[in-house]
């Protein structure tokens, strides 16, 4: 379609009253650009975010925490194909998003490039992981582009028990025995920096802040989000008596919000360019997975079709 | 790349007495596996008691861009409303 001012008045009219921009409206080609990039990392977080999660599994410590960690893991399927179909209404196929996905070209959290070394980190990704996930999502649910904002609802309704049966297990392990405290700070030490990288670059950093601002794509920029992330967390690891690794961690009378150290930039930016601990296995993984799968996805069309014309003779 | 199953549109009750709501899509070979996705996807908490599936491209939409002069019939038509009709104050059940 052709860029039309009046249809662009009425765009902008929209989005400034707070309307929501459905999926045959006409829209700026940037702006259906910008949603497809933004949906379909989501979409692309929540199915390698399986990944790490799903390593422990097997390994879980009794049978409440392994129903309950499948239960998560299927609820992370259960938000990437709410985000798929989302982002299709947009004009994107499947296909070409996991094809993105797999051929690299199409990025997702950078978080999922760290590995999942002890229980511990089962209960640090609920916790933290999906606590920044929330932080980032519940503003979601007002986003301009309706099918969006829809699928955000779905998500941050589940969402809410993900960080809950994290912060669970987290108790468990600080009011248990010295090795349990321990493996429980340990893993805080090395999630806690990683997570608050999941909130993106620095706003004079994020070259799309302004413009997804401005579409009412994003309601709040990264460093707010990170900010509001910061302040929540603090006095829950308070109650678990476990020490955030950050000497320049403290409560500023004067802002209101705590102040924090710096974050290392290179090591965000080097994990984003796929050199994380765990960027190569991650997306093996994925492939493999989806290779492996394809005899499965042609006999179940092939027995659709049989179906089909035994119904039509 | 490989080909996709076809996309279908679920529509969901979500209780006894309500509509079918739509809710979203998603891929399948079949209505069946349609239907069990749906079931997956999109009820993991009893969120319905009855689903329906339609393969997309049968639906029909209204266009957008038509939208003004579409539904423009219903706009002078301020009588199809009770408000339009005065009635004393002082009556009740009216």
């Amino acid at each position: 379609m052709v860029a039309h001012p009046d249809l662009q008045t009425q765009f902008d009219l929209r989005v400034a009253e707070d309307q929501r921009i459905e999926p045959k409206d006409w829209m700026p080609e940037p702006y259906r650009r910008t949603l497809v990039r933004q949906i379909s990392q989501h979409a692309h977080s929540e199915i390698v975010g399986m990944l790490p999660e799903g390593n422990w599994i097997t390994r879980a410590p009794s049978l409440r925490r392994k129903a309950v960690l499948l239960a998560k893991v299927q609820d992370e399927a259960g938000h990437g194909l709410y985000l798929y179909s989302a982002a299709e209404t947009l004009g994107t196929s499947r296909e070409q998003m996991i094809d993105d996905l797999h051929s690299g070209k199409a990025k997702y959290s950078s978080i999922f490039n760290y590995p999942t070394l002890s229980w511990a980190d089962m209960g640090v990704i609920g916790w933290l992981v999906d606590g920044a996930a929330i932080m980032n999502q519940v503003p979601l649910c007002r986003t301009s582009y309706g099918p969006y904002a829809r699928a955000m609802v779905r998500i941050c309704k589940e969402e809410s028990f993900h960080q809950r049966q994290g912060y669970e297990i987290m108790m468990t392990l600080a009011k248990g025995s010295e090795a349990q405290r321990a493996m429980a700070q340990d893993a805080l030490n090395r999630w806690w920096w990683p997570v608050l990288m999941m909130f993106g670059p620095k706003d004079d950093e994020s070259p799309n802040t302004a413009l997804s601002m401005q579409w009412k794509i994003k309601r709040f920029t990264n460093d707010e989000l990170r900010q509001k992330f910061v302040d929540a967390t603090v006095p829950q690891a308070e109650y678990l008596g476990l020490n955030i690794p950050d000497p320049d961690l403290k409560w500023n009378e004067t802002r209101g919000h705590y102040d924090f150290g710096p974050i290392n930039w290179d090591e965000f930016w080097e994990v984003v360019k796929g050199n994380g601990p765990c960027n190569r296995q991650r997306l093996e993984a994925r492939r493999k997975a989806h290779e492996e799968g394809a005899w499965v996805r042609e006999a179940a069309a092939a027995y659709a079709n049989k179906r089909k014309a035994k119904s039509e003779k | 790349m490989d080909t996709q199953w076809p996309l279908w549109e679920v529509f969901i009750r979500s209780k006894q007495g309500l509509d079918h709501k739509h809710v979203g899509s998603l891929h399948a070979a079949d209505a069946q596996m349609a239907m069990e996705n749906a079931r997956d996807v999109y009820t993991r908490r009893r969120e319905g008691v009855s689903i329906w599936v339609v393969e997309s491209k049968h639906i029909h939409a209204s266009n957008p861009d038509e939208q003004e002069a579409f539904f423009d019939p219903a706009d002078d038509k301020a009588y199809r409303h009770p408000t339009f009709y005065e009635v004393p104050d002082s009556l009740t059940h009216i």
